[in-house]
């Protein structure tokens, strides 16, 4: 018995060798098809004189329309240039990029994060300026300062897309319990009750779980409401409003409201979860980003409707977060800046906007180019633009830049406070007292 | 691990090394040719593994241990002495990260102690049984989890655990309370297999003449247990507790893949890997530090060293002594 | 070493008869628990295999049924290898695997030879030096070892996994078989020189008397490296250097919403080992507890 299988180890041990030998003969072929990773064999020989880009992302959802629609229309304008599109788990994609860029390995085009995380990477010398890119007349101040030096002098990314907030519902659970989508913050919890009371549906649909739901879906979401949009974002950087001010405790009281409305066991229920659970039909709002419309159409089968943060009772004006979202830039130790210049110069053309509207419904472009957007979902969450203020999430420009991170404080209070384990007032003077510890305009 | 020097009972090695000797005396035709060609085979043999060992890992190590030292300025690195390490212990935020992790990392392996040393212990016991059918089998298929990827082991079990499947009904991942020692059963789960198979191996190696001589002096089979063959488990309890105890300050992949880099909920779960790689690569919004990394590293290495220490100088001291 | 074990059993047989009864119970009881915890550890593997041939809805309905013709769905397994190259990330994960194992054998079974053959200058220092990386886990220099692997221009490269995983698999490598070498019979070397044979001669007589031991550790470093997220995810994150554990995971963070595509990738990723485990276990499990049975 054993001495059967003494005599087979050596066997499957040469096996093993032999297919790992096998794999290194196929090793020739893994690098033409990666040709690029390192940026040196871009002028590989059968080709001709084309030029491979490849470009980093976390939007590894988009990976097939950006292969299969997007891309593909570019190389048909420009057969000189290939452009690969290669995505990194969201994330991942910070840690990632930063290695590879300090390694020197990083893709030629750089999908940029907005605020801090871009310009920290133009400030280490990563990111190329684009400020006299020609097209980049299409971009108004607002959408430029995501990507753009603090004094506004320079921009080191093309402004791809912003994302709006706001709240998903099930059609078909509405109509079978008969209401109808909140126009108040009133009405919003008569709603929520209603679909409480049927038992069968979990009123709202969300977790704690990966914390950053509940900051960004949650507090992010229902907030400017409560701070007006712009008018406390920029207090707060001014220092003239403070976080423990009563319209961020408000704001963190809303979001503690929730918690008798979201599903059984939701401290432990993750992103994913969540979305799963709205999809098959087991929730009947979902508190979102308009990111999850072409997720959601693919994954429902019902039809969804959308409504904008219900404001508060009396209040006439309404805010949503159209938070910038996306952009791409140039690595600034690309071997091919023309090529890649050619590329984001292509993304700020009004061709460029109405593929990326259409095919990735929920991104919204940011250029002046009048785009039609079909995707009815989409458009419902774009008419609020015109209906609402827009403003950007509070903590991404500047607030975030010292120890602690307020970003990072808010995905744990907001998580904390509908958990239940510490109170709105608190949370608010938490994240003031964050502030404090820092940031000069708010030490007083 | 070392846990092999441990099955090996304590006067064995000593012997060998005597037979050697008496071996290079008995055969004296033996010795001159060693002698001679000393230089190049041991070269050949001894260099390339130690080479690689010493690049590879104690150059990055020492060169961590360097870096905790330094402080980013202006793109470059200036010394700073001890700073990193009085900052990280003393400003409010980091410290009391650190101690949270610090805490945290101490409970992870008080689990992992107190749960795998008694089930490893009897399924080890039931293994050893005399006539066991199917052993092998058993053996086998026990160790499974250990063979799966951390990766895979987070998944399962958040799948399994998760209240939407509704298996378990209280979100046990996600409140404060119990997060971590949820982890850690995870993470005993896996590991289970090595020491059940290192308790294993010491029973088996047990002579039956000493349990049977138990048993003529009219001993039960708990009390001979007890008597003759615990006494013999409890170096490779210590063997395997240092090298979990290491293992565990180490852990950063269940965490990391079950609750984030953030180890929510409010850093129940932050232990010191996942506290190291924020520290090291930032997260989100917040920006990472290459010297706090190493110096939060360099923490870690020495916690472990205190363990280990503790390890030979409190347990195995006295553990040995008392087996002879 | 059987030969050793087995007249001691016989021994043992003889008292052991004259109880019949309890022997009969004492023998149901141990397959009653070791069955119990068999479930234990294999059943959420096989909860997970089970699911990934099933729909998204009946994976959310019954997650506790097997799979019946209604609810078979393969559409997970089309997924994973429509949207990620996991043939690549296998090819990558089994060629730092097997290279690591083969150079942590080849090189640790030098050193150890040569440290329990030979006496020279220094062998304690030496012996307790290469013994140090045992206790220090190689992760606390990943910060010196991303700078390295910078500078030497091998990140994102396998070649460069594979040298860190050897630096870490050595330690106790030359460790474990130094001390199997040292039971290796003197005898036996002695005439192979007293044949003229080389101090490599030698070696290579002496090396496949060592065989347990050098199992044991091929398991012990396999399963590490084959598993390891760190040092992929920090040293190879690129596409094409990327591992199956790697793969997995960024495929989870991407297809994470689709349980199909995720228990399909969970599935593929433990597979192989498990089988390899299942191959060689015998091996590891005696290479482990020979020391013991001597």
């Amino acid at each position: 018995m054993s001495k059967r299988l003494r005599r087979l180890v050596p066997i499957t041990g040469a096996a093993l060798l032999l297919l790992a030998a096998c794999g290194e003969s196929v090793d020739p072929r893994e690098n033409t098809d990666n040709a690029g990773d390192d940026g040196s064999d871009g002028s590989d020989g059968g080709s001709g004189d084309q030029v491979t880009l490849l470009m980093e992302s976390w939007r590894n959802d988009d990976l097939a329309i950006w292969e299969d629609v997007i891309l593909p229309a570019f190389h048909e304008q420009h057969p000189d240039i290939r452009v690969e599109f290669r995505p990194t788990a969201p994330d991942e994609y910070d840690a990632a990029l930063d290695a590879k860029l300090s390694g020197g390995t990083a893709g030629d085009l750089i999908t940029c994060r907005p605020f801090d995380v871009s310009l920290r990477l133009y400030d280490e010398g990563h990111l190329a300026p684009v400020t006299d890119l020609p097209g980049m007349d299409a971009f108004d101040d607002i959408a430029r300062t995501a990507w753009s030096t603090d004094d506004g002098s320079e921009t080191y990314c093309v402004p791809m897309a912003s994302v709006i907030h706001g709240f998903l519902y099930n059609k078909a659970i509405f109509d079978e319990l008969g209401i109808e989508p909140p126009e108040t913050e009133e009405q919003f919890h008569e709603v929520l009750d209603t679909i409480a009371q049927n038992g069968e549906y979990a009123p709202l649909v969300m977790g704690t779980a990966d914390q950053w739901e509940a900051a960004t879906m949650g507090l992010q979401n229902i907030g400017p409401n409560y701070w007006k949009g712009e008018t406390g974002r920029k207090a707060l950087i001014e220092g003239s409003e403070s976080f423990d001010d009563p319209q961020y405790v408000d704001a963190f009281a809303e979001l503690a409201s929730w918690s008798e409305y979201l599903p059984d066991g939701y401290e432990s229920i993750t992103y994913p979860d969540a979305q799963n659970m709205f999809t098959l039909g087991r929730g009947a709002i979902y508190p979102t980003g308009s990111w999850e419309i072409a997720l959601f159409n693919e994954q429902a089968d019902f039809e969804m409707g959308a409504f904008p943060p219900p404001p508060p009772e009396g209040q006439d004006t309404c805010y949503v977060s159209d938070h910038t979202d996306i952009g791409v830039g140039m690595n600034a130790a690309t071997e091919h800046p023309e090529a890649a210049r050619t590329f984001l110069e292509w993304t700020t053309s009004a061709e460029f906007a109405e593929l990326y509207a259409n095919e990735l419904p929920g991104f919204f472009p940011m250029s002046d180019h009048d785009v039609e957007v079909q995707d009815p979902l989409a458009k419902e969450f774009l008419s609020w633009r015109d209906e609402c203020e827009s403003t950007i999430r509070n903590s991404y420009q500047i607030l975030s830049r010292g120890e602690p991170n307020l970003e990072n404080q808010l995905w744990d209070l907001s998580a904390q406070v509908l958990n239940g384990t510490i109170e709105p007032q608190q949370a608010a003077a938490e994240a003031q007292k964050g502030l404090e510890r820092w940031y000069e305009p708010q030490q007083k | 691990m070392s846990r092999l020097r441990d099955s090996v009972p304590p006067d064995e090695v000593g012997t060998t090394t005597v037979a050697t000797g008496a071996d290079a005396v008995a055969t004296p035709p033996a010795a001159p040719p060693r002698r001679r060609r000393f230089r190049t085979h041991l070269l050949v043999f001894i260099a390339p593994a130690a080479a690689i060992y010493t690049v590879f890992m104690v150059y990055p190590l020492l060169d961590s241990l360097r870096l905790s030292m330094f402080a980013p300025s202006d793109g470059g690195q200036v010394f700073v002495g001890f700073d990193n390490f009085v900052h990280l212990l003393t400003d409010d935020l980091l410290a009391s990260a650190f101690w949270n992790a610090v805490w945290n990392n101490l409970v992870f392996f008080a689990v992992h102690f107190f749960v795998q040393n008694p089930i490893g212990l009897l399924l080890a016991a039931l293994l050893a049984g005399p006539a066991l059918k199917g052993r092998a089998t058993y053996q086998a298929l026990l160790f499974i989890p250990t063979t799966l990827s951390v990766v895979i082991v987070g998944f399962i079990w958040q799948l399994i655990i998760s209240p939407i499947w509704g298996f378990v009904d209280t979100p046990l991942l996600g409140q404060s309370s119990t997060a971590l020692v949820t982890l850690a059963l995870m993470s005993v789960w896996q590991y289970i297999g090595i020491p059940m198979i290192l308790f294993y191996a010491v029973l088996i190696s047990i002579p039956d003449e000493l349990t049977e001589a138990a048993r003529v002096d009219g001993a039960g089979g708990w009390s001979t247990f007890w008597r003759v063959k615990f006494p013999l488990l409890l170096p490779t309890v210590g063997v395997v507790s240092v090298v979990t105890y290491v293992a565990n300050m180490n852990a950063f992949d269940l965490i990391y893949t079950v609750k984030g880099a953030l180890a929510g909920p409010d850093f129940a779960s932050d232990i010191m890997g996942t506290f190291f790689f924020r520290t090291f690569f930032g997260f989100q919004l917040q920006e990472g530090s290459s010297t706090m990394g190493a110096t939060v590293a360099t923490m870690m290495f020495l916690l472990i060293l205190a363990g280990v220490l503790l390890y030979f100088y409190g347990w195995q001291r006295r553990v040995e002594s008392y087996q002879l | 070493m059987n030969a050793v074990n087995t007249p001691t059993r016989g021994v043992a047989v003889g008292p052991t008869a004259r109880r019949p009864l309890r022997a009969r119970a004492g023998t149901a009881v141990p397959h009653v628990i070791l069955l119990t915890y068999v479930v234990v550890a294999c059943g959420p593997i096989a909860l997970i295999v089970m699911n990934a041939f099933k729909s998204r809805q009946a994976i959310f309905d019954e997650p506790f049924a097997i799979p019946t013709p209604d609810t078979f769905d393969v559409s997970g397994f089309q997924t994973v290898f429509e949207r990620a190259q996991f043939e690549l990330y296998f090819l990558n994960s089994f060629i730092v695997t097997v290279s690591t194992i083969f150079l942590v054998l080849l090189l640790g079974s030098m050193a150890a030879f040569a440290l329990a053959e030979y006496r020279f200058a220094g062998i304690t220092a030496l012996s307790l030096y290469m013994a140090l990386g045992i206790m220090i886990p190689i992760r606390l220099g990943t910060v010196g070892i991303l700078d390295l692997m910078v500078r030497i221009g091998l990140v994102n490269s396998l070649f460069g996994l594979v040298l860190v995983y050897t630096a870490m698999g050595l330690p106790l490598a030359v460790f474990v078989l130094t001390m199997f070498f040292k039971q290796v019979p003197g005898d036996l070397k002695d005439a192979a020189r007293i044949d003229g044979a080389s101090e490599y001669r030698v070696y290579r007589i002496a090396a496949p008397l060592v065989r347990p031991g050098l199992a044991a550790i091929g398991v012990y470093t396999m399963l590490p490296i084959w598993n390891d997220l760190w040092f992929p995810l920090i040293l190879t994150p690129g596409e094409s250097a990327r591992t199956v554990t790697l793969g997995a995971q960024l495929f989870l963070g991407q297809f994470v919403t689709d349980w199909n595509a995720v228990l399909a990738v969970l599935t593929l990723a433990a597979l192989p080992m498990m089988a390899l485990f299942i191959i060689f276990s015998r091996q590891f499990i005696r290479g482990l507890t020979s020391g013991a049975i001597k």
